[in-house]
């Protein structure tokens, strides 16, 4: 083989990897988009599903999916900003602490889901759940926190997504200017105003992106939900934090693999794959357009 | 804040009084001025203690990482460690058994098997190992030349307008939650795959394997294609200035810089192969068979056998004991391998940015 053929056979080579994998994402998506497509109608996404679950829509998971993933924001964003405000503001480049917490923070993004619904279950629901109960009702028969519930699932998806946070902001963080830090500081605010009224501001763009990527995450995630709250099918809407709730993610699992009837599951089945997969391609392309913005922004 | 003068900065940006004296002596100078007013002045140099309690509790916050990784080990180790010293008296229980194969009643010899429901309970946890470790392999065979492909290409040939577009789509394929892959793996490609390959059972370890690869590969080309792209420069130019091909430059001076970078790319995916869940509970068929070598069994892993059983457990019983110390070794099994690629990337980097000076 001449060196030519041979730097054609390695360009091909690779290139023929990248339209493999381009490749099974369409299929993937396609094949989805086909079939779930004609399942969409405007009573699919606000109805009760009927009892077995074949027909009837999904409104009660997209609820639950919503009602989740917004209080795992609320509890996520603020710590995952606070941190990478830390990490990238106040510590210095060789704090010892500022290493332990990027280690940290590594493996927390690593840790499997499964292992994340082990330890919502032993830890909220069970050790923090199970000890308001003993303070407040002293009644273990009949736990009133120590149960199950959206406001434990949320709490547990806030941990797994807080390297989501943390990694966004600071990389936000970094974009920004140091002369508007020291523009700031010069005109006589303090370390938090600057961080506060300047610095924040000016890294608006990436914290959203933060923020979008977390949701994207938290909603699309199911193993660590399967102890701390989803239910395969509630008559009601959750209205408390303790209640369960339903979520598209669960309810893919459970009408592709319990329904007694798979056959007749299916277009259900597809319909709600479909709206999963919307919810989270599309934030998640939202977030990369925002970043691609800020990163434009860097790079000048 | 009062008015602002050259020593503002400092002291706004947390350092003490310094700053402070040499005005303190002028004004002293200037005859009786009591002592209270140059110390409020000093004292209007310092960050107010509101401001002090923020920067406070934003610095107490920064430890949530910290703990909580803490936290995972102790709150599942909780449920798990008193299977070590609880004592059950009908013998039911063994310790061994959760490794050491054992001649069970009706057995003709010792077995490993896990069979949670049968009479007696039998929990020996290799074949689960053994299946997850399966299905691993099985998705790195295919996801590592697919990942590094993907890398080189898009760091050593695609132009900077292709890059730009294939690079987040890849990425895009991380963020497809991993219960839509199972899904597709269970209702589509397991069928097709059985029509192609005539699987005898439709669900199996192959079938898991190719809808798992579908989630490693971003990770494998994302890390990749970084350790690839922050090869210096110069390495490139040397190596053209010495009459190379691309091919030469790409596989004798580029891969070979960038080689701890692909190896904690393989870590890296293998620790999140072994964590997917979702994906081998729905697609892999779940049987806990012992058959290390055929890939085209149902296998059952550690993560969907966790997923699939705790639901149905009392807390307590040895079963529950032993879900979670699946669950704590799997946890221990990735902290490792994750500490490791963690520490092959910031080397790698470290030494790379080095030579490029």
């Amino acid at each position: 083989m001449t060196r030519t053929a041979r730097d054609r056979a390695l360009a091909a080579a690779t290139g023929l990897c990248v339209a493999l994998v381009l490749g099974m994402l369409l299929v993937v998506v396609g094949e989805i988009v086909r079939h779930g497509w004609p399942q969409l109608s405007w009573a699919f996404l606000t109805d009760q599903p009927t009892a077995d679950m074949t027909g009837g829509g999904i409104f009660p998971a997209i609820y639950g999916t919503v009602a989740l993933t917004l209080l795992m924001t609320v509890a996520v964003v603020p710590m995952g900003v606070a941190t990478a405000v830390w990490l990238h503001e106040y510590a210095g480049r060789s704090s010892r602490l500022a290493a332990v917490v990027r280690a940290a923070v590594h493996n927390l993004a690593g840790v499997p889901s499964i292992v994340f619904g082990l330890f919502g279950l032993g830890f909220f629901v069970l050790f923090l759940g199970g000890s308001i109960d003993d303070l407040v009702y002293g009644d273990p028969t009949r736990p009133v926190w120590g149960k199950p519930g959206v406001l434990w699932a949320a709490l547990t998806l806030a941990v797994l997504t807080l390297p989501v946070v943390i990694v966004t902001t600071e990389e936000a963080l970094r974009a920004v200017p140091r002369d508007l830090r020291e523009a700031a500081l010069g005109l006589g605010a303090t370390r938090l105003q600057t961080v506060v009224r300047v610095v924040l501001p000016n890294a608006r763009a990436g914290i959203l992106t933060g923020l979008i990527l977390a949701v994207s995450r938290g909603a699309g995630e199911v193993a660590p939900i399967l102890f701390t709250g989803a239910a395969n099918f509630l008559p009601y809407l959750p209205s408390d934090l303790r209640d369960m709730f339903m979520h598209l993610g669960y309810h893919v699992f459970v009408l592709a693999t319990q329904s007694p009837n798979v056959e007749a599951a299916r277009p259900a089945l597809y319909g709600t794959v479909l709206v999963l997969l919307v919810l989270t391609l599309s934030l998640n392309v939202a977030a990369v357009w925002l970043r691609s913005r800020y990163r434009a922004a860097l790079r000048s | 804040m009062t008015p602002v003068n050259e020593t503002g900065d400092a002291a706004a940006a947390g350092a003490p009084d310094p700053a402070v004296p040499p005005r303190d002596h002028d004004e002293s100078e200037a005859a009786d001025v009591p002592r209270r007013k140059s110390r409020r002045l000093a004292d209007s140099f310092r960050t107010p203690w509101t401001h002090r309690l923020v920067e406070r509790a934003v610095a107490a916050v920064a430890w949530t990482a910290i703990v909580a990784i803490a936290f995972i080990f102790v709150f599942v180790a909780r449920e798990a460690i008193p299977l070590l010293y609880e004592r059950h008296e009908d013998g039911s229980f063994r310790l061994v058994d959760l490794f050491a194969p054992r001649q069970w009643p009706g057995y003709d010899a010792p077995v490993y098997v896990w069979q949670p429901v049968g009479t007696p309970e039998k929990f020996n946890v290799v074949p689960l190992f053994v299946g997850t470790l399966k299905v691993t392999v099985l998705a790195m065979l295919l996801s590592v030349p697919l990942g590094v492909g993907c890398a080189m290409y898009v760091s050593q040939y695609a132009s900077r307008r292709v890059r730009e577009i294939v690079k987040p789509v890849i990425e895009l394929l991380a963020s497809l939650p991993s219960v839509v892959l199972g899904f597709f793996a269970l209702i589509v490609l397991a069928s097709s795959m059985q029509a192609v390959f005539g699987f005898r059972f439709r669900l199996n370890a192959t079938v898991a394997a190719v809808a798992l690869s579908l989630a490693i590969v971003p990770v494998v080309f994302t890390v990749t294609e970084d350790a690839l792209s922050s090869v210096p420069r110069s390495l490139h130019e040397a190596a053209i200035a010495l009459g190379a091909r691309k091919y030469q430059t790409t596989l004798r001076v580029v891969i070979p810089a960038a080689l701890p970078g692909i190896a904690a790319a393989i870590i890296l995916g293998f620790g999140r192969a072994i964590g997917e869940t979702m994906i081998v509970l729905m697609a892999s068929g779940n049987a806990a068979t012992l058959a290390p070598f055929d890939p085209t069994t149902s296998v059952r892993t550690v993560t969907a056998t966790i997923a699939a059983e705790l639901g149905e457990v009392a807390r307590g019983e040895p079963h529950w004991r032993v879900l979670f110390l699946l669950g704590l070794m799997l946890f221990a099994l990735t902290f490792l391998l994750n500490l490791a690629g963690g520490l092959i990337v910031r080397r790698l980097h470290r030494r790379l940015t080095a030579s490029a000076t």
